[in-house]
């Protein structure tokens, strides 16, 4: 158990910041954080050794994330974006950038769920692209292409600098 | 400008998240300088990313609530635990010292009950404790096929018998099984609620054909149970909850059995 407060504790932070991303509200983000630690503490000795521990807690938060939006879509509950307490989550940035900021929080909202978690995994939790295959159960090259998905729409939609301009297409992965 | 590997979608994502090895980060900025038009979209994607971080770093600075504090989790579940390994010795204790201070004339008192509720309440909290916790294939039957259960218990039991419902108190059914008991086949139907807690019922004939029996609560095995007996057909409603939580429910069930005994007659 002492290896558990070691190995768990200071991710806890890491997994609130994922869980806030995805749920864009702090207090459901919390709940699900807890509901993976619950969970964390009773299956820590089924964990196989060896395994990555950050990959392992991400993986059940992940889970716990998935079964709650397919609960609530089969009750139909739906929280809408724009009521989502977004100041919360976010820094409060600076004047000039205002604007920009908003459109990207929208745009990162707005993405699929599955390109959504890729690129939060890739960007915020800076996990490396197989520990994200690993999370999400899928392969290497399908968490590639979604990440690749993700970013271009992502820079169509909040317009980059070079966006205006013919997307590279010919480089994009067809999947 | 040739390359000896042509460089990839995969390489411009590894660039903007720092995952190359320093040789094909130079390929790679080489290609860049020479192809603006990429290296401009690759510049928007590292500003994404910078955007990003910078926007949710305040979630992972925040201090932490007391909902998510890892040591009193932890405490709580040792609690929890180490509470029903307590009670698991000290009824061992107590069969100990009776048998140790009764010597042979009393060993009848220590022997589990053989029969009636008793028997059945024991029965219901073994086959609890192996299939509630299987977390692969608790049940044999599912939920969705509640006929197709139901049609084997029966069978099984020769004796109409239906799956609670128990949705009311808010669990519902995951499936069933056939399991064996010193007294023949019995049914067993698993629940489930939303926080993950599941609770099981017994269902099997009784050693008298017409027997009904009082609802008798019992703790076993580190779970508690309720059993009764309707008609000749015996019901062990067992989880780990309290009996307080466990009497609403069975109260419920028996509700059920009895309405349905009843439309069987009318029918």
């Amino acid at each position: 158990m002492n290896d558990m407060m070691r190995l768990v504790e200071p991710l806890i932070p890491a997994l609130r910041r994922y869980a806030g991303a995805l749920t864009r509200d702090p207090a459901e983000a919390d709940d699900l954080v807890q509901d993976c630690l619950e969970r964390a503490v009773a299956r820590w000795s089924q964990r196989r050794d060896g395994g990555d521990a950050r990959t392992w807690l991400f993986t059940i938060l992940h889970n716990l994330f998935v079964s709650r939006v397919r609960q609530r879509a089969r009750r139909g509950i739906h929280t809408p974006i724009e009521d989502a307490s977004e100041a919360a989550l976010m820094q409060a940035p600076a004047q000039e950038h205002v604007v920009r900021h908003r459109e990207l929080m929208k745009a990162v909202a707005a993405l699929p769920p599955d390109q959504k978690s890729v690129l939060l995994l890739v960007t915020l939790e800076d996990m490396s692209y197989g520990a994200v295959a690993q999370v999400l159960g899928v392969p290497v090259g399908t968490v590639m292409s979604r990440l690749s998905r993700a970013r271009e729409r992502l820079r169509l939609e909040i317009g980059g600098e070079g966006a205006e301009r013919r997307p590279a297409s010919f480089l994009r992965r067809v999947k | 400008m040739t390359f000896d590997r042509p460089v990839s979608e995969d390489d411009l994502h590894g660039y903007v998240d720092d995952r190359l090895d320093p040789g094909r980060r130079e390929e790679v900025e080489a290609y860049l300088q020479a192809n603006p038009r990429v290296a401009t979209r690759v510049a928007d994607y590292r500003g994404q990313r910078d955007a990003l971080r910078a926007a949710f770093a305040p979630a992972a600075a925040a201090p932490l609530p007391p909902q998510l504090n890892l040591e009193r989790m932890v405490a709580a579940r040792h609690a929890r635990t180490s509470s029903v390994g307590w009670r698991l010795a000290a009824s061992l204790a107590v069969t100990l010292a009776l048998g140790a201070s009764g010597g042979w004339f009393v060993r009848g008192l220590s022997v589990p009950p053989q029969a009636g509720v008793a028997a059945l309440s024991r029965e219901a909290a073994y086959s609890y404790r192996v299939y509630a916790s299987d977390r692969t294939r608790p049940v044999e039957i599912a939920g969705v096929q509640r006929a197709a259960l139901t049609r084997w218990i029966s069978n099984r039991l020769k004796r109409p018998v239906e799956a609670p419902d128990l949705a009311a108190v808010g669990y519902r059914l995951m499936g069933g099984r056939l399991v064996a008991t010193p007294h023949g086949p019995a049914g067993l139907f698993l629940y489930e609620n939303d926080q993950g807690v599941r609770l099981a019922v017994l269902v099997r004939a009784m050693e008298e054909k017409d027997q009904t029996a009082p609802m008798v609560d019992n703790h076993f095995n580190g779970v508690d149970g309720v059993a009764w007996a309707d008609d000749g057909l015996g019901y062990g409603l067992t989880g780990p909850v309290s009996a307080g939580v466990l009497r609403p429910i069975a109260n419920e069930l028996r509700r059920q059995t009895l309405a349905q005994a009843g439309d069987e007659v009318r029918s």
